[in-house]
């Protein structure tokens, strides 16, 4: 199927919009106006949509505690920083915070290390095996993560794991490894093989050759999937929480859904940290939007 | 070329080893650990695990609780995809046309998919709080959205729905954006109108790709947890306890590990079910 070139699409076209076929054609029939009015209305809209829920937890993150509790007026009479610093005082959200990077970061290194190396073999050095071991990687990545809570639970605990953050990293590698080998053997087919032979004439070792010639090629490929993995271990809930036990090893997810209130639920701190912990993802979209729906499509089209 | 490398030792074994390891140990061991699992009487609190045979299989199929935790999930699922599609084509439909500004607007559009469920399903749960939520206010109700019995569910289908329409609208919109203009160019010199095109042309050029992403989200909606955990905890009275929920609590609050496994492994059996008659249908749209 045909959807490689979303590097090439939106983007492009707006440069040119002037000499675009389609939307000259549009201009001739007259309804101009009318149809990019509702064009533009259409995506205030859409924008809406997806905003609105972060707009409304931004504004409660920011009401005095007296106003949490009344509706009107929507937005506070006066701003107030009192729930950010009530999160990173005397709560053990700064250590939450900690973990999530080191498990984000950690599963995020291994799944690039590991599944570059076997799509390496699996594309360039002709692993035999190819076509079964790739159905093997989509049929593990349908794997629904309950279904395997219960004996991982065991092993880990068996292994002397529970309550580390060790755990959640082996866990979350072997969970976005399918996904990052399918990804980066989809980016590394498009280089060229002469690449690789030539490399190899020259006396590089084949580990040479993938370091020095094959990966900074695939640059794009691995900024794909890295993004992939960082949010899916920073967005983790099942594991994260059935493998940790104490602050020493839980990550944000599990901190947010069981943060504690002993006799009214704290809301604006919730706000304040739940919007503390979009932020890193916020920055990412932001600024590799492209290079994430690449790896989607990538992840999702080249059946 | 690649025959002569073969010969001055390549090991393709090598490079392959740590992933197979890692899912090995990650994958491959606890499924057969978890089908071993849900054939065993297990207690975390009681004594060694004893075998079973299929008495846990036999106490599933006459487990009340579990039958409705299927038809909730199936419920959700299949709501909450149906709309997941209808609305991300949609979006994805608008999102092709011209209009300064699609970089930014994509990564806006990303931002629900990318933020913690855990997060989106506490934002959501604030805003249907009963008594200071603002969906009260602007509606001018009073309901107790989470509390009630038929609203509860589809209160997180609403979530889910939110979460989960960028996903399908991006890739929707990276492949309309992949037709290429002059199909929408010549039908329309041809007299055909927005409908007649998307008719005959983005419908069929984008089916298959439809189905994939029906395939993504709708084991993604099957599997549901991390929503349904935070909204309401299954509650009120079970009507939103889900299949992985319940798993969850015979597991990790019963500490029933063999019958939790049994419902675990139900899990696993459905998906693949699921996952087999989208690929059939998948070949089929592709012939």
């Amino acid at each position: 199927m045909g959807v490689a070139n979303t590097d090439a699409d939106g983007d492009e076209a707006m440069r040119k919009t002037g000499s675009d076929p389609e939307f000259r054609a549009v201009r001739k029939t007259g309804s101009d106006p009318e149809f990019r009015v509702g064009t533009y209305l259409g995506v205030v809209l859409v924008a809406a949509y997806c905003l609105a829920p972060l707009a409304w937890q931004l504004v409660t993150s920011l009401r005095p505690p007296a106003e949490l509790t009344t509706l009107p007026p929507l937005l506070p009479t006066r701003v107030t920083l009192e729930h950010y610093a009530a999160v990173f005082t005397g709560h053990p959200f700064p250590r939450m915070l900690l973990n999530s990077f080191i498990v984000a970061a950690g599963a995020t290194v291994i799944a690039l290390a590991f599944g570059s190396a076997a799509a390496f073999a699996l594309t360039k050095m002709r692993a035999r095996g190819y076509g079964v071991l790739l159905a093997i990687v989509l049929a593990t990545s349908m794997l629904p993560p309950i279904a395997t809570v219960s004996p991982l639970y065991l092993l880990i605990n068996a292994l002397g794991l529970r309550d580390t953050l060790a755990a959640l990293i082996l866990t979350y590698s072997g969970f976005t490894l399918p996904l990052a080998i399918w990804v980066l053997t989809s980016f590394l087919r498009q280089l060229p093989d002469e690449l690789y032979s030539a490399a190899r004439v020259d006396g590089c070792t084949p580990r040479q050759a993938l370091v020095r010639v094959i990966l900074p090629l695939a640059a794009p490929g691995l900024a794909a999937t890295g993004l992939l993995v960082f949010i899916f271990a920073w967005n983790e809930f099942l594991y994260a929480l059935t493998f940790t036990a104490t602050e020493r090893s839980r990550t944000v997810p599990v901190g947010i859904a069981l943060f504690p209130g002993l006799h009214e639920v704290p809301w604006g701190e919730i706000a304040a940290a739940s919007l503390l912990v979009t932020v890193p993802v916020f920055v990412l979209v932001l600024l590799y939007q492209r290079r994430i729906v690449e790896g989607l499509t990538a992840g999702a089209v080249k059946g | 070329m690649s025959r002569l490398l073969q010969r001055i030792g390549e090991r393709p074994a090598a490079f392959l080893a740590p992933a197979a390891i890692v899912l090995a140990v990650v994958t491959f061991f606890p499924i057969v650990y978890v089908l071993w699992l849900s054939l065993t009487h297990y207690s975390l609190i009681g004594d060694a695990p004893t075998f079973a045979g299929i008495e846990n299989f036999a106490r599933l199929f006459a487990d009340r609780r579990f039958w409705n935790a299927l038809g909730n999930t199936l419920y959700f699922t299949v709501v909450s995809v149906a709309l997941e599609v209808a609305v991300g084509l949609g979006f994805a439909l608008l999102l092709a046309r011209p209009f300064v500004g699609r970089a930014p607007m994509r990564a806006v559009v990303l931002l629900p998919w990318a933020i913690p469920t855990v997060v989106a399903a506490r934002m959501w749960e604030w805003m249907y709080n009963g008594d200071f939520g603002v969906i009260n206010y602007l509606l001018g109700t009073e309901t107790n959205w989470l509390g009630d019995p038929v609203w509860a569910m589809h209160a997180a289908i609403v979530m889910d729905v939110w979460k989960e329409t960028p996903f399908v609208a991006l890739l929707l919109l990276a492949g309309r954006l992949s037709i290429a203009p002059e199909l929408y160019q010549a039908a329309r010199l041809d007299g055909a109108g927005a409908w007649r095109s998307f008719r005959h042309i983005t419908w069929p050029l984008l089916k298959p790709l439809l189905l994939i992403v029906l395939i993504f989200r709708t084991i993604g909606a099957f599997r549901v947890f991390d929503a349904i955990y935070v909204l309401t905890g299954g509650g009120p009275a079970n009507t939103t306890e889900t299949l992985s929920i319940y798993a969850y609590k015979v597991l990790f609050q019963a500490l029933e590990f063999g019958y939790g496994s049994a419902i675990a492994v139900a899990v696993f059996f459905c998906v693949a079910i699921i996952t087999a008659v989208y690929v059939q249908l998948l070949k089929e749209a592709q012939r």
